[in-house]
C-alpha cells in the first residue's frame, strides 16, 4: 500500500485549481492562434486576438481569466493500492477549493439551493466529484471549472434508436447553433452518446479533457468528430456569436454501451474559458 | 463596422438615437452592476415600495459579478454575464428610465421591443475577456445588497470601456445580422 496524506492532496489540488483559472491549456491557445488565421470575419479575427490577449494578461498577472470561475468539477481515479491518511479525499478536495477560492481571488459562484433562497455558499464548495477506482498506486485528478454561461446552453436528449446517426448529428448541430452567442464561442464541444440518461452527460463532460486535435481511437467516431467540427463552423455563429467561421475549435465524442431501446445524446458546450487540467499524485 | 464612438454616462435620448447595431463604443462614466439575484430583489422591492436602490434614469446597468480584487486592484476580473437571464426584468427597468444595459449574448423579443419603445440600447462586451475588461474600471463601490456577495450592486467608474451596440432603438441586432453573413447551412429549429 502506498500512503498519501491528505495534506499533499490539498496542496496539489489547490495549486491545480488556481493554475487552471489563470492559464488556458496550451493546446487550446494554439488552436485559437491557428483559427485566427482562418477566420473570415474581421470582427471575428479581432475577437480571437482579444481572447488571446486576455489569456496572456490573466496568465502573466495571475488573475482569473473569466470572472465566472465556475462550478468546480473533478474526476478522480484512485489506485486501489493507495491508502489515504489524515482524513478523507472528499474533504481534502473541498478544502483545496476553499483555499484556492480565497487565496486565488476566485469568485464564489455556487448557491446552496436551486429554487428557494439561492444563498451563496461563499467559498465555491461543495465541488462536484466523480470517483473511480483503478489498478495501481497513484491518484489521478482531473479538474474542470464549468462556467454557468456554457453549462446553461448544454443539452441532453433521449433519441429513438431509429433516429440513428442523422438524429445525433442534427441534435449536436442544433445545440451548437443555439448556444451562440450566449455561451462564448469559439467552443470546444463535448458529446456523450450512449450509456444512460445521466451517464451520457458525464461522457460529454469527460470528452472535453481530451487534447484538441486528438481524435477518438475508433475511426468511425473520429470521422464523426471531424464531420461535426466542419459542419459546426458552417453555422455562421463565429467568435462570441458576432458571425464568422470559427464557431468551434474541436468536437470530442465519447461513447458507451446502451440499452436496446435508447439512444441518449448529451452535448456539453465549453466556452473559450476552457479550464481543464490534470495531475497525478 | 463603423468608427469608434466615445460616449459618457448618463445617456440621453439624443445619444441613444445616434447608436446603431454594430457601432463600436468606448464607454466612460459611472455604471451600476446588477445580475440575477439583484434584479430579482430590486423588482420585488419596487413592487412593495415603489423605489429602486438607485436612481436609474439615464443610467447603464452592467451585468457582471466580478471576482474579488487582489491587493492593489480596484476590482477583480469583470467580464459580462449572459444578458437573456435578465430579460424578465429589463422591460420594467427601461420603462422606469434605464437607458443602457451591458452583457453578452442575445436578448429576447420582449427586450428588443422595450428598447425601441423606451429608447434604450443593449451593448455587448466581449464575453470571457474579464482580465482585460477590468482594466477599464477605475473605481468600484458596493451601494446595495452587500449580502449578495459577487451579486451585490456596485457603482463602477468606467474609462473607455469597449462595447459593441448589439440592439438599438431601430430593431437592429448585430448577432442576427453578423451570423446571417457567414451561415452556410441551416438547421431546422
Amino acid at each position: 500500500m502506498r500512503e498519501i496524506h491528505v495534506s499533499q492532496i490539498i496542496d496539489k489540488v489547490k495549486q491545480m485549481v488556481m493554475d487552471a483559472e489563470y492559464n488556458l491549456p496550451e493546446d487550446f491557445v494554439s488552436a485559437l492562434e491557428t483559427a485566427k488565421n482562418f477566420e473570415e470575419s474581421p470582427i471575428g479575427r479581432e475577437i480571437i486576438e482579444t481572447i488571446l490577449e486576455n489569456a496572456a494578461v490573466a496568465s502573466t498577472e495571475r488573475v482569473a481569466y473569466c470572472q465566472d470561475t465556475g462550478y468546480p468539477v473533478f474526476f478522480v481515479e484512485i489506485g486501489q493500492d493507495v491508502h489515504i491518511t489524515g482524513g478523507n479525499i472528499k474533504d481534502a478536495i473541498n478544502e483545496a477549493v476553499r483555499q484556492a477560492t480565497k487565496e486565488g481571488y476566485l469568485r464564489a459562484s455556487l448557491a446552496f439551493d436551486p429554487v428557494f433562497e439561492r444563498k451563496n455558499t461563499g467559498d465555491n464548495t461543495p465541488a462536484l466529484i466523480y470517483f473511480d477506482f483503478v489498478p495501481g498506486d497513484r491518484i489521478k485528478i482531473k479538474f474542470a471549472a464549468k462556467g454557468g454561461g456554457s453549462e446553461n446552453q448544454s443539452k441532453q436528449v433521449m433519441l429513438r434508436p431509429a433516429d440513428g446517426l442523422e438524429g445525433v448529428k442534427k441534435f449536436v448541430l442544433k445545440t451548437i447553433a443555439n448556444a451562440g452567442p450566449n455561451a462564448c464561442p469559439p467552443f470546444t464541444v463535448g458529446v456523450g452518446i450512449g450509456g444512460t440518461f445521466d451517464y451520457s452527460a458525464v461522457l460529454a463532460k469527460k470528452a472535453l479533457f481530451r487534447p484538441i486535435g486528438h481524435r477518438h481511437p475508433d475511426p468511425k467516431i473520429a470521422m464523426l468528430e471531424e464531420e461535426l467540427l466542419q459542419l459546426a463552423n458552417q453555422l455562421g455563429v463565429g467568435p462570441l456569436g458576432f458571425g464568422g467561421t470559427t464557431t468551434a475549435v474541436d468536437v470530442k465524442i465519447e461513447v458507451a454501451p446502451v440499452h436496446i431501446a435508447s439512444l441518449p445524446v448529451a452535448v456539453n458546450i465549453q466556452c473559450h474559458a476552457n479550464r481543464h487540467s490534470e495531475i497525478e499524485i | 463596422m463603423s468608427q469608434v464612438k466615445k460616449i459618457t454616462t448618463p445617456l440621453t435620448d439624443d445619444v441613444v438615437k445616434e447608436l446603431r447595431a454594430g457601432d463600436r463604443v468606448l464607454l466612460s462614466g459611472y455604471v451600476y452592476t446588477a445580475r440575477d439575484a439583484a434584479h430579482k430583489r430590486m423588482l420585488e422591492e419596487y413592487e412593495k415600495t415603489g423605489k429602486l436602490p438607485f436612481d436609474i434614469r439615464g443610467q447603464v446597468i452592467y451585468y457582471v459579478g466580478p471576482t474579488p480584487p487582489k491587493p492593489g486592484q480596484v476590482i477583480g476580473s469583470a467580464g459580462p454575464t449572459t444578458a437573456y437571464r435578465m430579460d424578465k426584468y429589463t422591460p420594467k427597468l427601461l420603462e422606469l428610465g434605464l437607458k443602457g444595459t451591458i452583457g453578452k449574448g442575445w436578448r429576447g423579443p420582449e427586450v428588443k421591443e422595450a428598447l425601441q419603445k423606451y429608447r434604450g440600447v443593449y451593448f455587448a462586451a466581449y464575453g470571457g475577456t474579464a482580465a482585460l475588461l477590468s482594466k477599464h474600471i477605475k473605481s468600484s463601490e458596493i451601494i446595495a445588497y452587500e449580502d449578495l456577495g459577487p451579486e451585490a450592486i456596485r457603482k463602477l467608474y468606467f474609462e473607455d470601456f469597449p462595447v459593441v451596440v448589439a440592439n438599438d432603438i431601430y430593431g437592429g441586432d448585430i448577432f442576427e445580422e453578423g451570423q446571417k453573413k457567414y451561415r452556410k447551412i441551416e438547421i431546422d429549429p
